[in-house]
């Protein structure tokens, strides 16, 4: 995503498609003929819905107009003015499942990237029996989605479920069985399985990045006499930073917008694990009013592309002052 | 090169664990698929008191699941193949060319990989509804509708990484076919696609993943005949009961397809994400 | 760019404001078909259409009109239908939960059963009467006609009873404790209620009953009132059973689906439930005989407080309806007059377990046992319609959630008091204003 997001001026030079002789007009439209497909299916599935998405949330759209809902009474910001103010119900919910999601997207990216990049580092080496190992972390990111979420929804089940079975009554750890899916324990449930689906991801990215760092450069630090720690922090990870910067940034996005994992597992998740994505749902299905729920959304975009964006050109100082 | 005693020894430990971690699920899955309803909604048992095999023929009956499967067969396939293609042409232009609108339109449609679904669930549904008041062309409840959007699911990161993939091939092998008189497309397609099969291979499989696994657009985009296997799992859940056991054993069968072509073929999603990262 | 930006927004919005706009254009869809959506009355959904496959192959045979049916989960009925209003793009005919039908009314989408058109499926008069309170708002023409007719009852295990020596089924709240007391016995895991905790429908509606019993009102015309001193006092009747008075087992505050009550049920594991009457096919089901069990109307508090009503469930059940955009009304009207005919009635009722809507129904002895007497007993004398008012089905999320969450803080063992309720019940009430 960085090659052009952060750099579009920096990249390599190009010959440009030379005119041919003979058709020199057709020549200089072919880019624009080879993305049109692109750039109408992204028109029409992304673009266009959003925008009117955005328009919807300047409505009075409510089950009164559903129906008809171009009819819809326009409201100009209210429904951004319910959204944001924190002293009313629905505002202060809203903040809540966005600290919740905040809070959960932070430990999910974070043991995401540190057991991919341990699991990486470790299994660089050949040693037996680690083309298994390798197979085997990448399995949870090959799963559907729903066939994942809903096996731990059957391990989170208070009496009946593996999660009570193996902590309670085997390793005794906790007393008694424990709610998974209700209360706040619902967090732990949430982020774990989360973790379990994103880890993978960035094992694979941080595989992929570390089997492109040339070996010699590790000949060269182990001569010096660097031990393992110091190589891992010499030379692995300042090479890897264009691949974690990537990679970060997609598992927040991805952790931070998803919807599957706390749509399947509780229907309507208590609390302490309302996502955004499924709070929005919510407040658009279920109270049945579309302009607030389209409200919240751009709110909960343009947050999104505030932090991309800040996060990209960070980047982009950090790495010209390099 | 000398490693720590303090790595020799973590290794096995730390590896084991993330094993686990991992594992467990699926462990669970497989063992729930041959347990008699009743055991399933009892206590957790690790190993099955009785092994049976009924909820593997059961649950083709409880719900359509072979329509299903079809069902998401062919909009996986069809969202797969056109978005591959869309993606090489797209990735192709951004690759070798340099023209006006360039960087905006990779920001452009990268900035839609941060859009929240819910964002344009409900417009992208009228707007089907509408084009096919206006056209007749059926969008909403078709399986045309439902590849339509799942192509562009999977096309920004597409198109990123096929492009990253070709920046990787030396420009010389245009410059050669070029010289023989071969055209852009002839080019693209007998030159410099061969060598990047790779990365046409590891966009294929996440396409594919992406469009196999959706909900929430197929929750809604989708009716009874054409509802895909991500929706019609929660059929085995009913009010007044769930098939645990049957869920599990539909869980597997869908799941075994798409990781056992995955496994198959991460050497090349592997590959495709060193060329197309790594040059980041 | 920019230009580019700009023409899509216009292009989008007109492309949507032209078709939205002039709505209701409609299928024109064959008069020989008609789509039916079915609501997941049965079992399982394969059984909803082995059961009303047949029937409706019937109706084609009479009419020559062909049903395409579909049967939708519980889950999805609501969103299917709210996709199907936006989009004027739906069924001929449908089947909605009766709570919903003022809310559905206010869409405008469905065909309103005016006095002609009631005509058309046999007139008002062939519905028993306390159904039609249900099927959309007061002083309008009803937005939907009943099919199928439900109410709560106290389901009881009658040798759980015996080996308590408790000897008759209790008739008031107070003796209902004292006696759920007597048959809990957390060591045997054996308790004396056993409830649905993580269904918000079943909180909703628990709420809204034993509020009425305390005298509350849900709502003052469209003001709700979900914090009224007598809406916590009937939320804390229902709570105490498993805070206070712990005979409800903990582990029911995650049961959602009815199976994982009958099956406790049927195996002794609790004495009592309240439960709508299906349930006496799940029960059945899951290995009870019908005389093994008894049903009796949920028992009110005695005396009961000052300005409560006598309400021991409300008027539960299933309606259908016709979608304002069908092409082919006529063949709609057709279908939902068979479907709530004595006939089918009779058929279909008996398959689910609910009640006929008709009164020439219940000659079929399917129909004469004590537990459905028993449940057309608490229809005609102890019951109230939810409000059937647009805001209803807000009221059942927000409400029925925040009874689910209580009940969860509840079982984890956290102290569930006045004060709790009253806040939780007020923020909901805040909800619901600001949502409207």
């Amino acid at each position: 995503m960085a090659r052009t997001v952060t750099a579009p001026g920096s990249a390599p030079a190009r010959a440009p498609g030379r005119p041919s002789p003979r058709r020199p007009r057709l020549a200089k439209a072919l880019p624009y003929l080879l993305l049109a497909p692109a750039l109408v299916a992204e028109l029409a599935v992304h673009i266009i819905p959003m925008l009117v998405g955005a328009w919807m949330s300047l409505l009075h759209l409510t089950q009164f107009f559903i129906r008809n809902w171009t009819q819809a009474p326009y409201g100009g910001l209210t429904n951004y003015r319910v959204a944001v103010n924190a002293h009313g119900p629905v505002g202060e919910d809203l903040l809540h499942s966005f600290l919740v999601t905040v809070a959960i997207t932070a430990v999910v990216v974070g043991c995401s990237w540190l057991f991919g990049m341990t699991a990486a580092v470790l299994l660089e080496r050949p040693f037996p029996g680690r083309a298994a190992l390798r197979t085997l972390f990448l399995v949870p990111y090959a799963l559907p989605v729903f066939t994942a979420v809903i096996t731990w929804r059957f391990m989170f089940q208070r009496d009946t479920g593996m999660v009570n079975a193996l902590l309670s009554d085997q390793l005794r750890l906790a007393h008694g069985h424990p709610f998974w899916l209700l209360g706040d324990r619902s967090f732990a449930a949430v982020t774990a399985i989360a973790i379990w689906r994103m880890w993978p991801f960035a094992f694979l990215t941080i595989t992929a990045g570390l089997q492109s760092i040339p070996s010699d450069l590790y000949e060269a630090a182990a001569l010096d006499g660097a031990g393992s720690l110091r190589l891992l922090g010499r030379v692995t990870l300042p090479l890897l930073r264009p691949v974690n910067r990537v990679l970060l940034l997609v598992l927040f996005l991805w952790t931070f917008n998803d919807f599957n994992v706390a749509y399947i597992l509780f229907d309507q998740p208590p609390a302490a694990a309302d996502m955004i994505s499924i709070h929005i749902y919510n407040a658009s299905f279920i109270t049945w009013n579309f302009g607030l729920g389209a409200a919240m959304s751009v709110l909960l975009l343009a947050f999104l592309m505030v932090v991309t964006l800040g996060y990209l050109g960070i980047g982009r100082l950090r790495s010209r002052h390099a | 090169m000398r490693e720590s005693r303090t790595l020799r020894w973590a290794r096995p430990v730390v590896l084991g664990l993330l094993a686990l971690f991992t594992v467990l699920p699926l462990y669970v899955m497989a063992v729930s698929s041959i347990k008699p309803l009743k055991d399933v909604q009892g206590r957790f048992a690790w190993l099955p008191t009785h092994v049976t095999f009924r909820p593997f023929v059961d649950m083709w009956r409880t719900v359509p699941l072979g329509r299903y499967f079809v069902n998401s067969l062919v909009v996986s396939l069809a969202a797969t193949v056109c978005s591959v293609a869309i993606a090489i042409l797209a990735g192709y232009a951004v690759s070798r060319y340099r023209f006006a609108g360039r960087g905006t339109f990779m920001t452009a449609v990268l900035s839609t990989q941060m859009f929240p679904g819910i964002l344009f669930l409900l417009p992208l549904f009228l707007i089907f509804v509408n084009v096919e008041k206006y056209t007749g062309l059926r969008l909403y409840g078709s399986r045309t509708g439902l590849t339509v959007t799942y192509l562009t699911f999977a096309l920004p990161f597409s198109i990123w990484l096929i492009a990253g993939y070709f920046d990787t091939i030396p420009r010389e092998l245009d410059e050669a076919a070029r010289v023989d008189g071969a055209g852009p497309l002839r080019t693209l397609f007998r030159v410099v696609l061969p060598v990047a099969a790779p990365g046409v291979v590891a966009v294929a499989i996440y396409a594919f993943m992406t469009a196999w696994g959706e909900v929430l657009f197929a929750s809604v985009l989708t009716d009874d005949a054409t509802r895909t296997l991500a929706v019609g799992l929660r059929g085995y859940a009913t009010q007044a009961n769930v098939y645990w056991n049957q869920v599990m054993a539909a869980s597997l069968v869908i799941s075994l397809p798409v990781v056992v072509g995955f496994l198959a073929l991460q050497r090349f999603l592997v590959h495709g994400l060193t060329a197309g990262a790594v040059k980041s | 760019m920019k230009a580019r930006r700009i023409t899509a927004l216009v292009t989008g919005v007109v492309l949507v404001m032209t078709g939205a706009g002039c709505g209701g254009g409609g299928d024109k869809a064959s008069p020989k078909t008609l789509t039916y959506w079915a609501s997941n009355q049965g079992r399982s959904i394969q059984q909803d259409q082995q059961v009303l496959g047949p029937e409706l192959k019937k109706f084609e045979q009479r009419t020559g009109i062909k049903v395409k049916l579909e049967v939708i989960g519980w889950p999805d009925l609501l969103n299917r239908i709210l996709a199907a209003t936006s989009s004027g793009k739906g069924p001929d005919v449908l089947n909605i939960g009766n709570t919903w039908s003022a809310s559905l009314q206010a869409t405008g989408a469905f065909q309103s059963f005016d006095d002609a058109t009631i005509a058309k499926v046999g007139g008002r008069g062939r519905f028993i009467p306390s159904t039609l309170t249900s099927t959309g708002a007061a002083g309008k023409p009803p937005g939907f006609v009943p099919i199928y007719g439900l109410a709560y009852g106290l389901f009881y295990n009658k040798k759980l009873f015996a080996d308590a020596g408790i000897k008759q089924p209790p008739r008031t709240w107070q003796e209902l404790v004292a006696d759920a007391k007597r048959l809990t016995d957390p060591a045997k895991k054996r308790y004396g209620v056993g409830v649905l905790g993580a269904s918000y429908t079943e909180g909703a509606h628990f709420a809204f009953m034993f509020g009425a019993q305390q005298g509350a009102r849900l709502f003052q015309g469209n003001q709700p009132g979900f914090d009224s001193p007598q809406m916590v006092a009937g939320v804390k009747q229902y709570l105490d059973l498993l805070g206070t008075d712990k005979v409800i087992d903990p582990a029911d505050a995650e049961y959602v689906n009815d199976d994982q009550i009958l099956k406790d049920f049927a195996a002794g594991k609790f004495g009592m439930m309240m439960i709508q009457s299906y349930a006496t096919a799940g029960v059945r089901e899951n290995g009870m005989k019908d005389d093994e069990y008894g049903v009796t109307q949920i028992p009110l508090p005695d005396p009961l407080p000052a300005g409560g009503r006598k309400v021991a469930s409300h008027v539960a059940g299933i309606n259908i309806g016709v979608f304002k955009n069908s092409g082919n009304k006529d063949g709609a009207l057709k279908l939902v007059e068979f479907l709530t005919g004595p006939e089918e009635q009779k058929i279909l009722n008996a398959a689910w377990g609910s009640l006929p809507v008709v009164p020439q129904a219940y000659d079929d002895p399917r129909f004469q046992t004590p537990a459905i007497a028993t449940f057309r007993k608490v229809l005609a004398e102890a019951s109230e319609t939810l409000p059937m008012i647009p805001q209803e089905a807000q009221f059942e999320t927000l409400v029925g959630n925040t009874v689910k969450e209580l009940i969860a803080d509840a079982a984890a063992g956290r102290p569930v008091d006045d004060a709790t309720i009253r806040s939780r019940l007020a923020a909901a009430n805040k909800k619901m204003q600001a949502g409207g």
